[in-house]
C-alpha cells in the first residue's frame, strides 16, 4: 500500500494583493516524504494548507491521485487527509480516545481502535481515559498524530508539528514519524524551518521564498551545494553549528 | 398580612410563566443569532449594538411602548393581537434578556482556542458538527453566565408587567406603592427576589455541571426549574368559572373601587380577575379593546384624552355627550355615575385661606405671586391647568412637583401654600383643607363613571348586576374610604375600605 501522489498546478494565492503562494507547480510521488523549507511568511504553510482546502488557492489546480480537489466536499476531503499543526489543537473538553476517535465519528464509522492507535505512536494505553491538559507537549502531539491516522489516511499534511517541543521529545517524535511513515505507506508533507530536521527526515527537500519555490534536491544534494544559493544559504546555518560543536569538543 | 400572603401563589405561578415565556423566546432568538453573531464580525456588531440600545431604554418605557405598538399591529390584522398583558410583557422581557444571553455567547465562542478550531476543521468536521461538538460545549460555561444574569433580570423586570395589565408579583408592589401599605410591597419584593435567587442558583448548579461535565449536576439544576413551570402553568390553565375583569388605574380610589365593583359582579356568580395599576392613557383603550370589563374613569379625563375635546361644556351637558360619543365610536358602555366626582381642585389650608381672604380660584389670582404651587407629577403638563391658568390669569412665585403624599406634607408644613389636589381626597377632610372654588367653570367635570366593554355592554345580566352601585356613593363617603387607605396610621386595605362603603 502506497499512498497517494499530489501535484499542484500553476497554485496561486494572495492575501490583501500580497502573494502568500505564487504561480507553484509541483509533483509529488507516492509513498514521498517531501520536507518544505523556508523562512516564516515564505508560502510554505499557505501551500500545505490549499492541499486540505483549509486555504483556497486564488488560480490553479491542485490534485490528489489525480483528482482535482476543489471538485470534492471539503470535509469529506479532509477526513481522508491526516493533519497534524503546531498548535496541536486537541479538544479540551474530550479525553484522548474521544480526540483520537473523533473522525470515525463524525464520518459516522464503526469506533476507532484506540488502543491500537496509542500503541502505534508510541503512548501507552492507559492514556485514553485522560483529559488532554494533563498530558505533556509531546505527548499531546502524539494524541494529535493518533488523531490525524484514525482516519486511516494515505496522505499526511505537517505544518512544523515538532515548532512548540523540546529538542530532545522533537528528535524522538520526528524519528518516529518517519518510521510510522515507512511503515504505513504514507505520502508525508513536512513544513518546518528547521533545514537540519528537513535534511534528516525528507527524501526531497523543497525550499520556499516569496511565494516560489527556489530549491528542489535531494538532502544529498542540498548538502553537496548543488541546489543553488538560497539552499546553500539555508545549508550551512545547521553545517557551521556541527562545525562549531565538534571544534568544541576537540 | 395574611390577605397579602394569601394572594400570592396564582401571581407567582403567573410570573414565573411569564419569566420562564420570555427567557425562552430570548433564547430561542438569542442562541442562533448568537452563533451567526460571532461568525460574521458585522452583524456581530450590529446586533450587540441594537440589543444594548434596548438595555437602555428603561423597563418600564419598554413595556409601555409596546402597548401603541401591538395595538396599531392588531388594527392592522382585525383586532387579533391583544396588546395588554401577556403579549406585550413577554415581548419587552425577551429583548431584554437578549443582552446578555447574545454578549456571552459571542464572548463564549470567541474566546475558543483557534488551534481547536482549526484542528475541528482539519479533521473534516463539517459546520454544523464543529459548532455542535466543539463550540457549543466549549462556549456553555460562559453562555450559562449569560442565562443566568438574564434569568435573574427577567424575573425582576417581571414585576413592571403589571403595569401593562399582566398578573405578577409587581401586583402587591404596585397596590402597596399607591396604598402606602409597605407589608404588601414587601411581600412582593421577598416573593420576587426569592424567585430570581432560587433560579439563580438551580442555573449555578447547571453551570457548574456543564463545566465539569457532570450529568447529575444538570439534572438536578434543570428538573426542578421545569416541574416549576409546568406546576405553574397547570395552576394558570386549571379551568374557572366565566371569569370577569376588573380594571383599576393606579392609585386607592381605584383599588377601592374596583373592589367594591368585584363585589357585586362576584354575588351576581362571576368569578373576578383584577387588572390593577393601569396607566390613565392604557385604561381607556383597554376597556375598548375588551382586555377588562368594567372600570371606572372620569368624565373630564375622557372628555380631554380618548375624545381629544378641549372645549368646556357646561357639567349637566358632559355625560349624555360622552355617551353618543362611546355608542358611535368605540363601543363601550357606561353604566351611569357613581355619585361623586374627583375633579382637580386647588386647595389650602383654612387658616392661610382665611388670613390672605381667598375662597375662590378668583380671589387667588391677586396673592399667587407671593405663594408656591404645590402639585402633583402630571398636573402642571394637564389641560386642565393649562385651563385655570387661562381663566384666572395665575402667575405663581413658583410651581413645583410632588408625589401625592409629599405633596400633603408640603402643604401642612408651610413649604407650599395652594395644592393641586383631587375633590374626593380624603385628606381634603381630614387636613381641613380649603377647597376653593371655580365660578368661571374653568375645570371640565370629573364625575366618576361606571364604564363597561363593548361586549358588556350589550350583557344585560352584567350591567344589571352593576347598577345598584350608580348615585351610591356621596363625595364625603368616598373621601372617607380613600382615607381610611391613605392615612398613615392605622391603614385599612382596599378590601376593607370598599366593604365599608358597601355597607
Amino acid at each position: 500500500m502506497s499512498g497517494p501522489a499530489v501535484s499542484l498546478d500553476a497554485v496561486t494565492r494572495r492575501f490583501g494583493g500580497q502573494a502568500a503562494v505564487d504561480g507553484v507547480s509541483l509533483e509529488i510521488a507516492a509513498g514521498s516524504f517531501v520536507a518544505l523549507v523556508g523562512a516564516s511568511g515564505s508560502g510554505k504553510s499557505t501551500l500545505l494548507r490549499m492541499i486540505n482546502r483549509l486555504v483556497e488557492p486564488d488560480s490553479g489546480t491542485v490534485r490528489i491521485a489525480g483528482r482535482d480537489i476543489s471538485a470534492a466536499d471539503p470535509a469529506m476531503l479532509r477526513r481522508g487527509i491526516g493533519y497534524v499543526f503546531q498548535n496541536i489543537g486537541l479538544f479540551p473538553h474530550m479525553s484522548v480516545a474521544e480526540n483520537v476517535a473523533i473522525i470515525p465519528r463524525i464520518g459516522g464509522k464503526d469506533d476507532a481502535d484506540v488502543a491500537a492507535l496509542l500503541d502505534l505512536v508510541g503512548l501507552p494505553v492507559d492514556y485514553a481515559m485522560r483529559r488532554p491538559h494533563a498530558l505533556s507537549g509531546g505527548e499531546q502531539q502524539r494524541v494529535g498524530v493518533a488523531r490525524a491516522l484514525a482516519g486511516q489516511p494515505g496522505l499526511m499534511l505537517m505544518d512544523e508539528p515538532f515548532g512548540a517541543l523540546d529538542p530532545l521529545t522533537r528528535d524522538r517524535i520526528g524519528a518516529s514519524m518517519r518510521a510510522l511513515h515507512e511503515r504505513l505507506g504514507l505520502t508525508t508533507i513536512l513544513v518546518t524551518h528547521d533545514m537540519a530536521e528537513a535534511l534528516l527526515l525528507a527524501d526531497r527537500v523543497l525550499v520556499m521564498a516569496r511565494g516560489q519555490i527556489v530549491a528542489d534536491a535531494s538532502p544529498r544534494a542540498m548538502l553537496s551545494g548543488e541546489a543553488g544559493a538560497e539552499a546553500a544559504e539555508l545549508v550551512a546555518v545547521p553545517r557551521r553549528q556541527t562545525d562549531r560543536l565538534r571544534a568544541l569538543g576537540a | 398580612m395574611i390577605a397579602a400572603l394569601v394572594a400570592l401563589p396564582p401571581l407567582v405561578a403567573s410570573h414565573l410563566l411569564l419569566s420562564g415565556a420570555a427567557l425562552g423566546l430570548a433564547l430561542l432568538v438569542g442562541l442562533p443569532l448568537g452563533v451567526a453573531a460571532s461568525r460574521r464580525p458585522h452583524l456581530g456588531r450590529v446586533a450587540l449594538g441594537a440589543a444594548s440600545l434596548i438595555q437602555t431604554i428603561p423597563g418600564l418605557a419598554l413595556l409601555a411602548l409596546f402597548y401603541p405598538l401591538l395595538l396599531a399591529l392588531s388594527s392592522l390584522v382585525g383586532g387579533a393581537i391583544p396588546a395588554l398583558g401577556f403579549l406585550p410583557s413577554l415581548l419587552a422581557l425577551a429583548l431584554y434578556a437578549l443582552l446578555p444571553i447574545l454578549r456571552n455567547m459571542v464572548a463564549g465562542l470567541r474566546s475558543i482556542d483557534p488551534a481547536v478550531l482549526e484542528a475541528a476543521d482539519g479533521v473534516g468536521m463539517t459546520l454544523r458538527q464543529r459548532l455542535w461538538l466543539v463550540e457549543a460545549p466549549l462556549a456553555a460555561p460562559v453562555m450559562m453566565a449569560g442565562i443566568r444574569t438574564a434569568a435573574v433580570w427577567t424575573i425582576g423586570a417581571a414585576t413592571l408587567s403589571t403595569t401593562v395589565g399582566q398578573p405578577s408579583l409587581g401586583n402587591p408592589i404596585f397596590a402597596g406603592l399607591q396604598t402606602e401599605n409597605w407589608v404588601l410591597v414587601l411581600a412582593g419584593c421577598i416573593a420576587a427576589a426569592g424567585l430570581a435567587l432560587a433560579v439563580d442558583a438551580l442555573l449555578a448548579l447547571v453551570e457548574s455541571g456543564i463545566a465539569r461535565g457532570r450529568r447529575g449536576r444538570i439534572v438536578a439544576g434543570l428538573a426542578p426549574l421545569l416541574l416549576a413551570l409546568g406546576g405553574a402553568l397547570a395552576f394558570t390553565l386549571a379551568p374557572a368559572r366565566e371569569s370577569v375583569t376588573v380594571g383599576a388605574k393606579n392609585f386607592s380610589e381605584q383599588y377601592i373601587l374596583a373592589r367594591l365593583i368585584a363585589d357585586r359582579l362576584e354575588r351576581a356568580g362571576y368569578a373576578v380577575r383584577y387588572r390593577e395599576g393601569l396607566g390613565s392613557a392604557v385604561a381607556f383603550r383597554a376597556l375598548a379593546g375588551g382586555d377588562i370589563d368594567v372600570y371606572v374613569d372620569y368624565s373630564g379625563t375622557l372628555w380631554t384624552g380618548p375624545m381629544g375635546r378641549s372645549d368646556v361644556v357646561p357639567h349637566g351637558l358632559m355625560n349624555a355627550e360622552i355617551a353618543r360619543w362611546m355608542a358611535a365610536g368605540p363601543g363601550t358602555g357606561l353604566v351611569g355615575s357613581l355619585g361623586f366626582e374627583n375633579a382637580y381642585v386647588l386647595a389650602m389650608r383654612r387658616d392661610a385661606a382665611a388670613r390672605l381672604g381667598i375662597a375662590s380660584i378668583g380671589d387667588l389670582a391677586r396673592a399667587a405671586p407671593r405663594l408656591l404651587l404645590g402639585a402633583d407629577l402630571e398636573f402642571l403638563d394637564r389641560p386642565e391647568w393649562a385651563g385655570i391658568r387661562r381663566a384666572y390669569e395665575l402667575n405663581f412665585r413658583e410651581t413645583r412637583a410632588y408625589s401625592p403624599t409629599f405633596m400633603y406634607r408640603a402643604l401642612r408644613s408651610g413649604q407650599a401654600d395652594v395644592i393641586s389636589a383631587f375633590s374626593s381626597d380624603g385628606r381634603i377632610a381630614a387636613d381641613r383643607l380649603t377647597v376653593l372654588a371655580d365660578p368661571k367653570g374653568a375645570v371640565p367635570a370629573y364625575d366618576a363613571l361606571l364604564l363597561v366593554s363593548p361586549r358588556r355592554a350589550r350583557d344585560a345580566r352584567f350591567v344589571g348586576a352593576l347598577k345598584p352601585l350608580v348615585g351610591s356613593i356621596p363625595v364625603d363617603r368616598m373621601r372617607e374610604a380613600n382615607y381610611m387607605v391613605d392615612r398613615d396610621r392605622d391603614k385599612a386595605t382596599p378590601e376593607a375600605a370598599a366593604r365599608w362603603l358597601a355597607r
